[in-house]
Parts: C-alpha cells; sequence; structure tokens
C-alpha cells in the first residue's frame, strides 16, 4: 500500500469517477425512460407497462424508476464513504481539517452532478423524513457516547452555557439581523421581526464536535472537552425547541397581534418542553434498561431493544409536542449505564458500531442534500444579509462566550481560562443541523425562504472550511508552546519522564468528586436501581467455552508474531558497548533523537476522546499489552534466577499482578463482577487483570485442566461483605517450577471494592475508575471484543 | 461528607501537614479520603498492594517506580503524613509562595528544586546520588517501545550520559541534572492541578 501513501488522491479518486460515471449514467437514462413523477410511486413500473401496447417481450428491459430512490440514496452514501476512505488514507488530512469539510464537498460533488445531468426529480429532504429518520440517529450516537461522570460533574456549567448560549445567539442575531432589515437600502424590509427570530434560533445551532478530532491530538482538558461535547449534545434540543415555539408563533398570530403574555406562554412552553422531553427520556431508558435484564438467552435482540426504546422515547415525546430531541438524549444517557452492563459483548460492540453507522449516514445524507440544493437556481443572493450575517454570528458567539463564561468562572472551582475561551468561541461551526432547520422552513409563511436558505449556506461553509481548518493551528499555538529548537535527548527523554511521573502520580490521586447530589444519587442507584435493572444470572457455560477458545487462539497469535519471547530483552551485550567518550556525529544524535521520539512509550492519556465519524482502535492498547508483558518477562526471569519476592526489591520486579485465565468457584455472581469491570460502575482502582479477570471470570468448570491450570484461591471482597473465592490459573510449565508455595504466600489482599461499600470511598474511586474508564472503557470494550483474550498471555509469576 | 471542619478534625496531625506541605484544608481532605478509598482493608498504612490495584499505574512504564517513591528508604509502608508528603511534591507553584517565604525555611516540597529531587531519585535507584549509565540504560529501557535494539538503547543512554555530564565522573550527578534541566518548565510539567 505503499503508493497509496505517496499518491492519496488517485485511487479515491479514480473510484470516485467510477461511481460519479454510474450516477450520472443512472440519472441520464432516467431522462431516456418514460417517467412520470416516479419519486414516491414504485408501483409506476406497472403503469407504465400498461400505458404502452407491447408488441413482443423484451427479452432485456431498463426499469429504472423501480429502484431509483433507493438506488441513487445508496450510491450516494457509498460515494460518501469512498471518500472517507480516501480521505483517512492520507493520514495527515484528518488532522488538518474536519471529516464533515469531507462531507460537504461531497455533497457538492453529487449536488453538481445531479444539476449538470439535468435529473428531473432527485430524492429532496422533506420535513417528515428529516424530523423522523434523518435527526434521531445523529442525536442518538451523541448522547450514547457522551462521557457521564464529566458530563455531571460540569453540567451546571454545560446548562449554563448550552441554554443560555443558546438563547443569546438566537436572539441577538434575530434582533440584529431584524435592525439592519430595516435599513431601507438593503432591500429587506419585508422580512419582519418573527422571521428574524426564527432565521437568528436555526442559525446559531452549532456543531462543534465535527472539529474535535482537529485538535484532539493537542490535549485538550476534560473540562474543555465536556464543554464543547455538551454544547454540541444540547444545542441542537434547544434549537429546535425555539424553532418550533417561533414557528406557531408565526403561524398563529399576525406580528402586531402578539400579546406579552403570548410571551410569557411561549417562555412556559419551552421549559415545558425541554422537561417533559427529558422526563419521558429518562423513563424511557429505564424501561429498556429493566428489559435488557431478561435477554440472555436472544443475545441477537438486544441491540433491537436500545434502538427501538430510543426511538419510542423520541416518537413518545413529539407525539405531544415535547422536544423528541432531548428525550432520546436522556434516553441514551440514563440507558447506558445499565444496558452496558446488562448486554453480551457483541451486543455492545454492535450496538455502538450500528449507532456510529446510522449517524453516519444521516449525516452523510443531509450534506449531500446540501450539496445538491447549493448547486442549482434556488438561490437569492442578498449581499447585505449575508455578510451581516456572517459578521453577527461571530460577534454574537464571542459576546455570550466571554460573558457566560465571565459568569461561571465565578462559581467554578477550575474557572476556564481565556485560552479555552477562545477555543470554545472558535469552535462554533455550523453544521447539518441549521441546514435542515433552514431547509424545511414553509414558504407559505417565509417567501423569502431562498434567501434565508443561501444565507445558512454560507455560514456553514464559512465556518466548516474557514473555521475547521484553522481551529488546529489556533489550538496548538494556545496550548503548546514549543520552543522552536530542539532539545536535546536529554531533555526529551527527562521530559517524557515527568510526563509519565506526572499521569502516575494523577492517578495515585485519583479524581475527584465535588458534588454530594452525585454521591446520594450513587447510594440510591446501587441500593434500589442496580438491583432491579440489572442481571442476576449467570452466564451459560457455552459462552465460556467460547472465551476460552479465543484466548487460545490469541495466545498462539502472540507466540506466533514474537510479543511473548524473551529473546527481544536479552540481557545487555556488552560486547557492542561503546566505551568512553566516543565523539558522535550529529547525524547520530539526530537518529538518536529520533528513535526516542518514535519509540517512547506515550504517556496515558487522561482526558476524553471522542471522534464523530470513527470509533477509533486503541492504539494505547497496544502499548499497555506491551508494558505489561515486560514486566511479567522481567519478573519471571528474576523469579528463574531465584530472586526473593519482590517486596523491597528494585524497581523493575515488582510486579505481583494476574492477568491470567480466569477461573472462578461459582459464586461470584456476573452482576458484581461485571460491575467490578465497568467502568462508570466500577468503585474500584481495580487492577486491570482483575478487570479482565472479572469480566471474564464466570462459572467454569474446574476440570479445565488441559491447560495445566492451577487454581490459587484469593479472597474478594463481595458485595455486602460476603467472600468469594477466585481462583488464579497458572498455565505453561514453567511457572509451575517456580513455586507455586510463593504464589500462594504471595496471595494478594482483596482487590476489589465491593460496589458498595462506604461511599465516601466508594465515590471517589468510581470517579477514578470512571476516568481510567473513558480510557479504559475502551481497552476494555477492546479486550472484551478479543474476548480478553489477552489476559492469558499476561502472565505474572 | 459533613462539614469540612469536623471531617478535617479526624485526620490526624492535620495541622503539621498542612504547614509541611502547604495544602489548602479542602485538598487535604480530599487527599484523606483518596487514602482511606486506596487503604483495603483499614489498616491506617498503604503497602505496595494497594498502591498496585491502581489500573492504570500497570500501564504506566515507570509505575513501578512511582509505586517505589512512596516507599523512601526501603519501608513497606506510608501512612498518610508520608503519602501527603510525596504528593505535596506535585502541588503547583504559587507566586505568593516564593515571593512571602522566609529564605530561613527549609524550602516547601513543591519547589523547582525538590521537583527535581524526586524526579531525579526516580532515576538513581541506588541513592548514591548519581544517576550511572546502566541507572539511565534501564530507564530508557523502562520507556522506550520493544523495536529499539538493545545496542542502539545503549548508545542512547551512553549519549544522554555524556550530555549532561560535565565532570567526567561517567555520571550525571543532581546538579548536572538540574544544569541540563535549566530550560525547562519543570514547575507546570511536574505540577498538577487539582492539587492547589
Amino acid at each position: 500500500m505503499a503508493f497509496q501513501v505517496f499518491v492519496p488522491f488517485c485511487p479515491w479518486k479514480v473510484l470516485l469517477l467510477l461511481v460519479a460515471l454510474k450516477c450520472s449514467e443512472a440519472t441520464s437514462n432516467l431522462n431516456e425512460s418514460t417517467n412520470a413523477t416516479a419519486r414516491h410511486e414504485p408501483n409506476v413500473r406497472f403503469a407504465a407497462a400498461s400505458s404502452e401496447p407491447d408488441e413482443k417481450i423484451s427479452v432485456f428491459a431498463l426499469d429504472y424508476d423501480y429502484v431509483q430512490i433507493p438506488y441513487e440514496v445508496t450510491l450516494w452514501i457509498l460515494l460518501a464513504s469512498l471518500a472517507k476512505i480516501g480521505f483517512h488514507l492520507y493520514h495527515r488530512l484528518p488532522g488538518l481539517m474536519p471529516e464533515s469539510c469531507l462531507l460537504i464537498v461531497v455533497g457538492a460533488l453529487v449536488g453538481a452532478i445531479i444539476f449538470g445531468t439535468d435529473h428531473k426529480s432527485p430524492p429532496v429532504m422533506d420535513s417528515n423524513i428529516y424530523f423522523l429518520y434523518l435527526l434521531p440517529p445523529i442525536i442518538l450516537e451523541g448522547g450514547y457516547f457522551m462521557p457521564t461522570r464529566p458530563f455531571f460533574e460540569n453540567i451546571g456549567s454545560i446548562l449554563w452555557w448550552a441554554g443560555l448560549g443558546a438563547l443569546i445567539n438566537a436572539f441577538g442575531i434575530g434582533l440584529s439581523l431584524y435592525l439592519i432589515c430595516q435599513i431601507k437600502a438593503f432591500g429587506l424590509s419585508d422580512v419582519n421581526l418573527l422571521q428574524n427570530l426564527l432565521f437568528g434560533s436555526l442559525i446559531s445551532s452549532v456543531d462543534p464536535v465535527a472539529v474535535l478530532a482537529v485538535f484532539e491530538e493537542a490535549r485538550v482538558n476534560e473540562p474543555l472537552y465536556m464543554m464543547i461535547f455538551g454544547e454540541a449534545l444540547l444545542n441542537d434540543g434547544i434549537s429546535v425547541v425555539l424553532y418550533n415555539i417561533l414557528i406557531a408563533f408565526t403561524k398563529m398570530h399576525k406580528f402586531e397581534a402578539i400579546k406579552p403574555v403570548d410571551i410569557l406562554a411561549g417562555c412556559a412552553r419551552f421549559i415545558i418542553v425541554g422537561l417533559g422531553g427529558v422526563f419521558f427520556g429518562i423513563v424511557f431508558g429505564f424501561i429498556s434498561a429493566f428489559i435488557t435484564r431478561f435477554t440472555q438467552n436472544i443475545s441477537a435482540i438486544e441491540p433491537l431493544i436500545v434502538f427501538m426504546f430510543s426511538y419510542l422515547s423520541y416518537l413518545a415525546a413529539e407525539t405531544l409536542y415535547l422536544s423528541g430531541i432531548l428525550a432520546i438524549t436522556a434516553c441514551a444517557v440514563t440507558m447506558k449505564k445499565y444496558v452496558e452492563e446488562n448486554v453480551s459483548q457483541t451486543s455492545y460492540t454492535t450496538i455502538k458500531y450500528f449507532m456510529k453507522m446510522l449517524s453516519s449516514v444521516s449525516e452523510t445524507l443531509i450534506f449531500i442534500f446540501m450539496g445538491v440544493s447549493t448547486v442549482g437556481k434556488n438561490h437569492e443572493w442578498n449581499w447585505a444579509f449575508i455578510c451581516f450575517t456572517l459578521a453577527f454570528c461571530q460577534i454574537w458567539r464571542a459576546i455570550s462566550v466571554f460573558a457566560l463564561f465571565y459568569v461561571s468562572n465565578q462559581f467554578r472551582t477550575f474557572p476556564f481560562s481565556i485560552k479555552d475561551q477562545c477555543i470554545i468561541f472558535y469552535s462554533g461551526v455550523r453544521g447539518a443541523g441549521s441546514f435542515s432547520l433552514a431547509f424545511l422552513l414553509p414558504l407559505s409563511l417565509f417567501p423569502r425562504k431562498k434567501m434565508f436558505v443561501t444565507a445558512t449556506l454560507v455560514v456553514i461553509y464559512f465556518t466548516v472550511f474557514i473555521q475547521g481548518i484553522t481551529i488546529g493551528p489556533l489550538v496548538r499555538y494556545l496550548g503548546v508552546k514549543k520552543t522552536n529548537k530542539k532539545e536535546s535527548i536529554n531533555e526529551e527523554l527527562h521530559i517524557r519522564l515527568m510526563d509519565h511521573l506526572k499521569a502516575g502520580i494523577e492517578d495515585v490521586c485519583g479524581q475527584w468528586s465535588h458534588y454530594q447530589v452525585r454521591d446520594k444519587f450513587k447510594k440510591f442507584d446501587h441500593r434500589y436501581l442496580r438491583k432491579i435493572l440489572i442481571r442476576k444470572n449467570l452466564p451459560k457455560s457455552s459462552i465460556v467455552s467460547l472465551y476460552k477458545k479465543l484466548e487460545m487462539k490469541q495466545a498462539i497469535e502472540m507466540v506466533e508474531t514474537g510479543i511473548l519471547s524473551s529473546t527481544s530483552f536479552s540481557t545487555p551485550l556488552q560486547a557492542q558497548r561503546i566505551q568512553g567518550t566516543k565523539r558522535l556525529s550529529p547525524e547520530d544524535v539526530e537518529s538518536m533523537r529520533d528513535i526516542l521520539t518514535r519509540n517512547m512509550y506515550q504517556v496515558r492519556q487522561r482526558t476524553l476522546s471522542y471522534n464523530k465519524y470513527n470509533l477509533k482502535p486503541q492504539t494505547c492498547e497496544k502499548q499497555a499489552k506491551e508494558i505489561l508483558t515486560r514486566r511479567y518477562n522481567t519478573l519471571r526471569d528474576s523469579m528463574r534466577k531465584g530472586h526473593s519476592l519482590p517486596w523491597g526489591k528494585p524497581a523493575d520486579t515488582k510486579n505481583i499482578r494476574y492477568l491470567s485465565f480466569p477461573y472462578s468457584n461459582p459464586q461470584p455472581t456476573r452482576r458484581d463482577l461485571r460491575a467490578e469491570e465497568l467502568t462508570d460502575n466500577s468503585s474500584s482502582d481495580s487492577d486491570l487483570s482483575f478487570i479482565m479477570f472479572n469480566a471474564n471470570s464466570q462459572t467454569r468448570p474446574l476440570q479445565e485442566r488441559q491447560l495445566t491450570q492451577e487454581i490459587i484461591p484469593m479472597k474478594n471482597l463481595n458485595r455486602g461483605g460476603k467472600p468469594s473465592n477466585f481462583g488464579y490459573p497458572r498455565s505453561t510449565s514453567q511457572e509451575e517450577r517456580v513455586g507455586r508455595g510463593r504464589w500462594a504466600a504471595l496471595r494478594p489482599k482483596p482487590l476489589f471494592h465491593a460496589v458498595d461499600e462506604e461511599y465516601e470511598s466508594g465515590a471517589e474511586s468510581e470517579e477514578e475508575a470512571s476516568t481510567i474508564g473513558s480510557r479504559w472503557s475502551a481497552e476494555h470494550r477492546c479486550r472484551r471484543e478479543h474476548r480478553r483474550s489477552h489476559s492469558p498471555l499476561l502472565h505474572k509469576k | 461528607m459533613g462539614s469540612h471542619s469536623s471531617a478535617v478534625a479526624r485526620i490526624p496531625d492535620a495541622d503539621d501537614i498542612r504547614r509541611e506541605t502547604g495544602f489548602s484544608q479542602a485538598s487535604l481532605l480530599r487527599l484523606y479520603h483518596r487514602f482511606r478509598s486506596l487503604d483495603r482493608n483499614k489498616k491506617g498504612y498503604l503497602s505496595r498492594a494497594d498502591l498496585q490495584q491502581i489500573g492504570a499505574l500497570a500501564v504506566n512504564p515507570l509505575g513501578d517506580r512511582i509505586i517505589d517513591s512512596f516507599f523512601p528508604d526501603g519501608s513497606l509502608q506510608v501512612d498518610f503524613p508520608g503519602f501527603v508528603r510525596v504528593l505535596a511534591h506535585f502541588r503547583p507553584i504559587n507566586e505568593e509562595d516564593t515571593r512571602t517565604r522566609d529564605p530561613k525555611e527549609p524550602e516547601p516540597l513543591n519547589s523547582r528544586m525538590n521537583k527535581l529531587r524526586f524526579a531525579f531519585q526516580l532515576y538513581d535507584q541506588d541513592r548514591d546520588g548519581k544517576i550511572s549509565q546502566q541507572e539511565m540504560l534501564q530507564v530508557l529501557r523502562l520507556m522506550v517501545g520493544v523495536q529499539v535494539t538493545e545496542e542502539q538503547l545503549e548508545s542512547i543512554a551512553d549519549r544522554t550520559v555524556q550530555e549532561a555530564d560535565e565532570d567526567g565522573d561517567g555520571a550525571v550527578s543532581f546538579l548536572e541534572f538540574t544544569k541540563s534541566l535549566e530550560k525547562m518548565n519543570i514547575e507546570q510539567k511536574m505540577s498538577i492541578r487539582i492539587l492547589k
């Protein structure tokens, strides 16, 4: 694949062209075949067939109308996917521009093709399709992938910022534009206040997560990350609620007849709609969590339950004119915690990936519709309106950011710096949401709809391309001030050491919770909710044997790829030692520096990582595996040399961590174990092994001796203080030789906090686990996906 | 959690600790809770096993050494004051601290020198006050991935010692170590925000 890196655009350009050709061929075929507004009538083929007298049976005929819509939609999605593949092939691109840029370009391309081939009836987005089918997946994905602990920790700031920010932006932009419209010279005086306010509300809907990927590696700090995420999450909901209220106003009265009581009613409605939606979401979340408790026999329908209930919450809320978006968000957030524990591993993975896929498809389609409407004749360009819109968007966003954060900083323990605020300001990139709302403006109420659409498109293009591309450098400039000259090898090494040290000490400190409400909720949660909503049963042994099979397979793989061979860590080759103070040429030094930079282990990232378009494979997992393997090896070497046990020994041989085939006696309930393992709920700084162990630990029959495993019982503090025994099998004969007695003597102390224990301690360690968590949840999920198959490899002696 | 004052009263020697480390009352309380949550059996002290349970440290390349740094002089237990003392090194340096400090008093634990000393002892395992080439090599081995060969590591270790070593004894003393890092912003690198 090397050549593709150097010539990144060619392959996918070719593919693009191919697909485009197919597209245009399809559309031109459409023009040729007899056609009777085929769009909504799949039965047209029969009509067409019957309207023409057939003299003979045609052996080969073309019927495009029948498949037109699904065919074109599929082609578009495929085109966007191919473009994404090409985008990611050139590895530097994703760091340069947000992926929405790409989607917009693809959309414009499709739009150009459709326009160029004079397509008579392209599929068009209408209100139903958008609100019922395209929007829910996007919102669901946002809500599901939101990290709950940081969200709730910052919820005050997030609500304050997202809620008030959206309102300030909407009304600010609306009012300013209204004032501009009053100026006769621009020819806009027929746009009244309500229309301007409505436009303000739809243009203030931002999509900042689109740019998160761009400055991801600059390691934005966690609260900032959460603000951006939280804003994206709540913003859509608030804009749509506002939009609907204002549309209701527009339909209801003539402008002059609006009384103050109507405005009050509007505000009350806003609050009710919002809170009602959230309430519905929570209720549905609990119901679906409860149902997943019983699905262990038919795990194939678990994803279905998750999706259907979320969608149902959306629809139910919409029925009552409540905010479906907030409902589905609340449902996802509530459901996630319990569902994750109840569903099987495959279901969990399926849910994650399917959600990403659905939301990605939705967004692609919206951007394509946007592209289609960009390239077309239905524009109305009004210089004044558009320029002022752009200007006001930026101005009002700046005002709202700085004003609101100034206030909220007074109440925060760790206030946001000006740099953070600048980043938040600059990440106000508009996205699919604004376009959809603009596109769906009813033409009857908005005679100048085209102008609005044009203005929205301009704002979107401007923010996505210009802000999206420049935000990366901006963040890097604001964040890391690197010295221009290169650091010496000394400095590099020491810097990295200090980074690791700092990360380690941060882990020792754990995460600190600030809210008593949260602690109380957790108590309530543990005592009541979990008992109702989480499964009790033990898994069947078929799952157990499946895990075992996969562990063996992974073990074989690892040995074959040489990771476990001890030759990589051989003792220093004395013979080749460079003696004394040999003068090294600058190139040597350069290459040394290169080696160091490239090969040093990355510091564990504590900040979250979320990519809207992608579920990134966790590269840190590979690193973690390597580190643990090495520790195992050094420990094994030292044990072989007959050293005493590591307590009080020098550094590298200290680990006694058990990462091995999980093995257990029938007691511990899966729920307890899964509870230990999982992030947000795991209340312990569980050791990696125990996490893996626990997740796996089920009732294994004790007769799995064929792997020559030994069991070393271990005590565990269980829920309610009942001890239970876990066995740690040791595999490979070498380990047996080392001395079982030693390990028995080394029986580690109980390593878990039972989930129920004291909450003051539980609370903090829970957060720690969940912070390890956002990072680790991915690792754990990956591990679970591999069926915790590398656990047997990372043996300790 | 109750009101702060009554909770702080539960911490033994709270005032002494605060004076020595400079932590605020709130931070001290949080650290105490953290200490107690790490101390699984409520022994009143932490052993190595307790710290090893912090999963994230297991995948930190320097995890073992970091844990060791909590147990100075080969002891097997660390009590709360000891725990806090180590963490005090990572307090952010406050501007007012440096200005109003009485020069006759010992340096606060989070001074630049003390931070550097803390980092130094991560390298210097045998506590002889110098980082030998072997010790540098050991640290390098811990921190670098498996793809790098042993010879490369050795030459890098050699070069590192060479760069910093001024008096030619083949090892890096603490002063030489400090000198090689004089341009670096240690105060920021080795400070943890939440430990204010």
